[in-house]
């Protein structure tokens, strides 16, 4: 019991973290900071531009790769890796 | 090789390819017909998902939709990218460890109650159908403009092909063609974008193209862009809010999202992998082989407006005489998808802002003007907006951006059949998908678990094939005779997924205390929520009741985005009914925690 609740509260942990970076990408950076953030250029894109049309993707596919990682860690860490 | 000859022959390559994958993997139980035995690689999982994703819509019409919409295309782009980190982090691993075959099963169970499994197969069909409906004319459209034959036959071809495959392999049979359809619709929608990346910026990728200066040095692509369409009375491209406002941005994006997330047949691909870890690899996967596609639509996107802009209003920028338009052109008018109407009477091609005809072109029948071009019956007023020396003259149909876009930059014939080859395979893939998960949940959750629990498997394997058989005639139906509100399937599909699917799945794994009352009422408050207001403003087998104008709207949120709302009243509902009503049987309760840990303790 102990454990699979410390199990679970690992799993919302790493959750969290990755619904906040994706929160902030989109719709802070991308659609609510949209204005002030395009006063800065990456390239030849305005930045908040980048963020909606490219930037935002990227990091949705780093975000995934990083649960995936950390979850397979905390899944041996407490005995419940699938071979 | 002539172009109608070499398109004829890459499609039947393809064709060929998929009928053979078709033959070789066979599905032989009913665990390979729903779910591929629970035997596919996270990487080919991640392919098919993506190609199962990615829709005619996404490969024809994404881009264009981008095009003319700048900056607020960006909803789209993160909206349907977006859904997959909450698809791997919230439900992916945990129904992968639930193990059955359905949505709805997992529903079913989950809140003890036929009646909510019920609801979820009444959302799913309704939602499936109404997304196959447009695949199925998209095949028809490719077919009818690169094939000649025309888009009632385009259809039958299709749907042939689609039969074959489906209904011998069910998932696993699927599950292969989509891994070679992938490969075909993404070679077929890079290699001419990155030809005109090249042409126009001297950067083959386009996702650094779009960044990047303009091959003479006269500034950057999107500066270039920005200052023309400035010129012609439109917003800056890169400006945010020129045409929605950045609350309807917001809700849209979230919308499509959630939506994403909730889709049943984007969800059952992640029944297929072997493991729980694969699982959430698998949706890393597909977003990977996604998001080739969706960074490369925004500069395919920004540069065919641009080559656009150039070709018709000329290097000077006074519009081009309609006898030297190039050919693309004439062709696309001729199927009716440009119109021209001369309002200044120069016999010159002209493009700005404005809309050229009252509403979209209606033409004369094939009836010919003065310089050659097709009448149209209900031009505009055609005055010029403020400070731009002419009015527009053009209609140009969003959804040729992709596929003219090689014909506009001159790229040689091999790549336009390539472009033929790839929209066909995104349309059939995902029309494939979709009509699995209707099959399955008719064989499976109607007829095995509902009304005949003593079918054997053999005639559950059979029921699954002549259901797919019948989905298939029905998809074909909707394709042939598509009823008004197919336009509207975008909204509502996302809309139903993101606010009657989605909460339910959501709580049924975070929340041990939510029972089947909770589940049930929450799941119809969204439903009925977001369906009264999309059939409220754009009219679904009625009238429209009010205008669908940001006057109207609740918020200013638009019919588009209110799946958004949906889903928080959803859950808000299901929380208050949850908690006055008695916690589910420890049975339940158990389930939810095993589904959480990939294997026991």
């Amino acid at each position: 019991m102990e454990n699979k609740n410390a199990y679970w509260r690992a799993n919302l942990r790493v959750i969290a973290i990755c619904l906040f970076v994706w929160f902030l990408v989109s719709f802070v950076f991308a659609i609510l900071l949209v204005e002030p953030l395009n006063n800065f250029s990456l390239g030849g894109y305005k930045l908040g531009f980048w963020f909606a049309q490219q930037g935002s993707i990227y990091v949705f596919v780093v975000l995934i790769f990083f649960y995936s990682w950390q979850m397979n860690r905390i899944d041996q860490q407490f005995g419940v890796y699938e071979e | 090789m002539e172009l109608q000859t070499l398109t004829y022959f890459v499609v039947g390559l393809s064709f060929a390819l998929y009928i053979g994958i078709a033959f070789w993997s066979r599905a032989s139980s009913t665990s390979e017909f729903y779910v591929a035995g629970k035997g596919i690689h996270p990487i080919a999982n991640g392919m098919a998902t993506a190609a199962d994703w990615m829709s005619a819509a996404s490969f024809i019409s994404m881009a264009g939709l981008i095009a003319f919409l700048g900056y607020e295309g960006g909803m789209y782009l993160m909206g349907w990218t977006g859904g997959y980190v909450l698809l791997a982090t919230l439900l992916a691993p945990y129904l992968r460890k639930f193990g059955k075959y359905t949505v709805p099963e997992f529903i079913g169970d989950r809140y003890y109650s036929q009646l909510a499994r019920v609801v979820a197969v009444v959302c799913l069909i309704f939602i499936s159908f109404t997304y196959v409906a447009g695949q199925m004319r998209g095949v028809g459209i490719v077919f009818s403009r690169f094939l000649e034959v025309s888009v009632d036959n385009g259809l039958f071809i299709g749907m042939g092909i689609v039969f074959i495959y489906a209904v011998l392999g069910g998932m696993k049979g699927i599950t292969y063609t989509q891994v070679a359809q992938y490969c075909v619709l993404i070679f077929a929608y890079t290699v001419p974008a990155i030809f005109i990346a090249l042409q126009t910026t001297g950067f083959a990728l386009p996702q650094i193209a779009l960044g990047a200066e303009v091959i003479d040095g006269s500034g950057t692509l999107l500066a270039k862009l920005d200052r023309s369409l400035l010129d012609l009375g439109f917003g800056a491209y890169t400006a945010p809010f020129n045409d929605k406002s950045m609350i309807d941005v917001f809700a849209i994006t979230l919308a499509l999202m959630v939506g994403t997330a909730g889709l049943p047949h984007v969800i059952v691909r992640f029944f297929t992998v072997p493991k729980v870890r694969d699982a959430r690899l698998s949706a890393g996967w597909a977003l990977v082989f996604i998001a080739i596609l969706y960074t490369t639509a925004p500069a395919v996107g920004a540069l065919a407006r641009t080559n656009m802009i150039h070709t018709v209003n000329g290097v000077e920028q006074k519009g081009t005489a309609y006898k030297e338009i190039p050919d693309w052109f004439k062709t696309w008018e001729n199927a009716g998808l440009i119109a021209w109407y001369d309002h200044n009477d120069d016999g010159h091609v002209q493009y700005a802002a404005g809309s050229a005809f009252e509403g979209k072109p209606q033409f004369d029948g094939d009836k010919r003007g003065k310089h050659g071009e097709r009448l149209v019956k209900n031009p505009s007023e055609g005055k010029p907006v403020e400070n731009v020396a002419f009015a527009n003259e053009i209609y140009v149909d969003r959804d040729i951006m992709v596929l003219a876009n090689p014909e506009i930059a001159g790229l040689p014939n091999w790549v336009i059949a390539l472009i033929a080859a790839g929209g066909i395979a995104a349309a059939l893939s995902t029309a494939a998908g979709l009509l699995l998960v209707i099959s399955v949940s008719v064989s499976h959750d109607l007829l095995k678990s509902t009304f005949t629990p003593q079918i054997s498997e053999k005639n559950e394997l059979l029921a699954g094939r002549i259901a797919a058989a019948f989905a298939i005639g029905i998809a074909g139906y909707l394709g042939l005779h598509p009823p008004a509100f197919v336009a509207q399937v975008v909204a509502f599909a996302f809309g139903l997924a993101a606010s009657s699917l989605f909460p339910v799945i959501l709580l049924g794994i975070f929340s041990k205390r939510m029972n089947k009352w909770g589940a049930i009422c929450g799941m119809l408050t969204g439903l009925v929520f977001t369906s009264g207001y999309i059939i409220y403003f754009k009219g679904v087998f009625i009238a429209p009741t009010v205008a669908n104008i940001p006057e109207n709207w609740l918020f200013g949120i638009s019919p588009e985005g209110i799946g958004s709302v949906g889903m928080v009243l959803n859950f808000v509902v299901a929380y208050i009914v949850s908690y006055l009503t008695p916690a589910p049987p420890q049975e339940v309760q158990a389930l939810v925690e095993d589904i959480r840990v990939p294997k026991s303790f």
